[in-house]
């Protein structure tokens, strides 16, 4: 409870402080020191939560389990090592003239809140309030987006803006209907919206509605995950804005949007009874892998290549949830897990390395391990890694998956090969001769700081060789609570 | 009042909610698309004060309060006074042609009338009808979205879909609880406030308010879509 308090406090104060905060370097201190207070916090709380299973906080405002509390202190470790990486980054930045110390005093604050947005909107027991946290932490990203001023990154931020709105109205949309079938089990009131009494209750919901709800809820909430074909939005914004605001969009932001996703299929299965929900989700995940993958291969700019990988990515674990056994959804957790860790470090590497050469163009970012072996390394490892070659976790999560497809749809195993294979193409094609290539002379010296890259890394690799018993339980225990139980149930 | 009274209230105020929807469709000069828009948000708190009464439910006696100071008076004011700052207070042009757009907007109504049909049959509450309505004014509002090339009318567009949520809200199920209302109400609060920000950096660097003008940027500078 007090560690839970701590947890969203960290950030908030953090955020106001780093509004009135002037001087570039200490603020940079205070964004990390928040980043790792908040960490520590939010570690402290998963022990608490892993001891009791499950957790009410704040009159029952407040709901933690297995399943939210490991994204909990997934997002507050990306978030962390974030803080890390933009220092020196942001600094970059603000020498090159590209930001004043006023937008990055906006800077600082925005990310500590979209941080707030993010925690807020995983711990709330509430569809409503998941809902609110959701916008506000796109909100302040969209501030992010359009950091640098340029007429790209506007562009980009007013679509983001735009198409993100409208797709979270569609998601509300699908809450007021679920609110109207329940608050007629539940009553009228905040009950009706409470995730924990809608599960219990979950097979007195009208299937219909129900159904109809699930529509909105998967556009809406789909079009925040980046799925295809509502994923237009997902690299303009991941191009443009910063490198950490990328890093921590693709690595988080997704992940709440998929995690609303989830919640709301869960209890659409119960009410409905049928794989309706499910089957919805494993057509719009092939569709991303199979539109990601071709897509992958078109792209000019580095960020842009990488956002495509995480529309790819997104599709897979949108995929595995709809298959909705418990080995498909351990392995959709553990994706999501190591995707975000993998995927954050790579957003910082390729940060430092279009710092290094002062482009985003692909074409003309050669050499890297040349003249910056740190940044050429670990574009090699994190590219390895995210295309799934053995040791790497994202290897072992895509295996499970498979066996998990074969188990339940067979047929769907070849597509979901045939998409990988391209994807991880598209991927060595861009990225050997960004690596290896001739080196080129527009190299600068940046002051890099490769260490949140390798600590990233290096626990993917962990996940792969072998996951810790007590993690491994916490999946099991996550996955367990995924799985639709019998229809016709009732109680949980 | 009778609560056969009440639900003919909350119809005949659903239909007019429809008629605003279209007339913003329709409208031409920026200025009657605000005045449209306004009608809209004093529709709502009407709506939402109607059903408070005929419920006896004090809580949405609060929203109705609230939709009336941000969505009838406030949101049209801010915007009334960007668009005189940015001086584009003279025509906006949709990107069909009017009688088009109208016929497009009755087949997306009747759309909506035949997928909320399922609903209706199961509902007790006094003002199912007006869900349907709801529904389309949602799709109005993002038929709106689609059909304009201005930025500040896309938001309107935005806004009223926003507002026909709340519709759906207090229409079918007599409001959502009020906690969460205050947060929503929040968020677009917020949302009108970085729009407005947005206005301001969009003229300043595109020159104008069209949209073709930032997308032309984004799709010169990678020709992938």
């Amino acid at each position: 409870m007090t560690m839970f308090l701590a947890t969203l406090l960290s950030p908030l104060i953090g955020g106001l402080l780093l509004g009135v905060i002037d001087h570039p370097r200490l603020a940079a201190r205070i964004n990390v020191a928040t980043g790792i207070f908040t960490f520590t916090f939010s570690l402290l709380l998963a022990m608490q939560v892993l001891d009791v299973q499950s957790l009410d906080a704040m009159g029952g405002w407040f709901h933690l389990d297995a399943y939210n509390v490991f994204l909990v202190v997934l997002t507050t470790f990306v978030g962390m090592t974030t803080t890390i990486f933009s220092g020196p980054y942001m600094r970059h930045e603000l020498e090159a003239g590209r930001v004043d110390s006023l937008r990055l005093r906006l800077y600082h604050s925005m990310f500590q809140l979209f941080q707030l947005g993010m925690l807020l909107g995983f711990t709330s027991n509430n569809i409503g309030v998941l809902w609110i946290s959701l916008e506000l932490a796109t909100l302040a990203t969209v501030l992010l987006v359009s950091l640098y001023r340029t007429p790209a990154s506007i562009a980009a931020a007013w679509k983001y803006f735009i198409l993100c709105g409208m797709g979270i109205a569609l998601a509300l949309f699908g809450t007021v209907l679920v609110y109207f079938t329940s608050s007629s089990v539940l009553g009228h009131g905040n009950a009706a919206l409470t995730w924990t009494l809608l599960h219990a209750h979950a097979a007195e919901l009208d299937p219909a509605v129900m159904s109809i709800a699930f529509c909105f809820l998967m556009v809406g909430y789909g079009t925040k995950v980046g799925l295809v074909p509502m994923h237009a939005w997902l690299p303009d914004a991941h191009g443009e804005g910063p490198t950490p605001v990328s890093a921590v969009l693709s690595g988080l932001l997704l992940n709440l949007a998929l995690y609303a996703l989830v919640r709301c299929k869960m209890l659409v299965d119960d009410a409905t009874g049928t794989d309706m929900a499910g089957h919805m989700m494993m057509g719009f995940g092939l569709l991303s892998l199979a539109v990601a993958a071709l897509s992958l291969h078109k792209q000019r700019d580095i960020k842009r290549m990488f956002s495509f990988s995480s529309i790819e990515h997104m599709g897979l674990m949108t995929f595995a949830f709809g298959i909705g056994t418990t080995l498909s959804s351990f392995a959709a957790l553990l994706h999501m897990t190591v995707h975000s860790l993998v995927k954050s470090g790579l957003f910082f590497t390729v940060g430092h390395a279009s710092q290094a050469m002062g482009t985003q163009k692909m074409s003309e970012i050669r050499g890297l391990i040349r003249h910056h072996p740190g940044i050429g390394w670990g574009l090699l490892i994190g590219t390895v890694a995210i295309a799934g070659f053995p040791p790497f976790g994202v290897f072992t999560s895509e295996f499970l998956l498979f066996i998990a497809s074969l188990e339940s749809y067979p047929w769907t195993t070849l597509p979901l090969l045939a998409g990988l294979l391209v994807a991880m193409a598209g991927l060595f094609r861009f990225v050997q001769p960004m690596v290896y290539g001739e080196p080129s002379e527009q190299a600068i010296d940046v002051h890099v700081n490769m260490l949140p890259v390798y600590v990233h890394f290096a626990l993917a690799l962990a996940l792969g060789l072998a996951i810790p018993a007590f993690l491994a339980g916490w999946y099991e225990q996550a996955a367990a609570l995924i799985v639709p139980l019998a229809p016709a149930g009732g109680g949980a | 009042m009778s609560a056969a009274l009440i639900q003919q209230l909350v119809d005949g105020l659903a239909a007019l909610m429809l008629l605003t929807s279209f007339a913003l469709l329709a409208q031409h000069r920026m200025l009657s698309v605000l005045n449209w828009f306004a009608t809209q948000g004093l529709l709502l708190a009407v709506t939402a004060a109607v059903v408070a009464y005929g419920t006896d439910n004090s809580e949405l006696y609060i929203s109705a309060v609230m939709t009336f100071l941000l969505k009838g008076l406030l949101l049209p004011w801010l915007l009334w006074r960007v668009i005189r700052q940015l001086h584009v207070h003279r025509e906006v042009e949709p990107l069909m042609n009017t009688s088009l757009t109208m016929l497009v907007a009755l087949g997306v109504t009747v759309f909506s009338f035949h997928i909320i049909e399922p609903i209706e049959r199961i509902s007790q509450l006094m003002t199912r009808d007006s869900m349907a309505i709801a529904t389309a004014c949602v799709l109005l509002g993002m038929l709106m979205m689609i059909t304009r090339r201005k930025a500040i009318t896309q938001v309107v567009g935005f806004l009223a879909v926003e507002n026909s949520l709340f519709f759906a809200a207090i229409g079918s199920t007599n409001g959502m609880p009020l906690v969460v209302e205050i947060g929503i109400a929040f968020d677009v609060l917020v949302a009108a406030l970085i729009f407005g920000l947005f206005f301001f950096q969009i003229r300043d660097t595109f020159d104008s308010l069209e949209v073709d003008a930032m997308n032309a940027h984004l799709i010169h500078r990678d020709d992938d879509e």
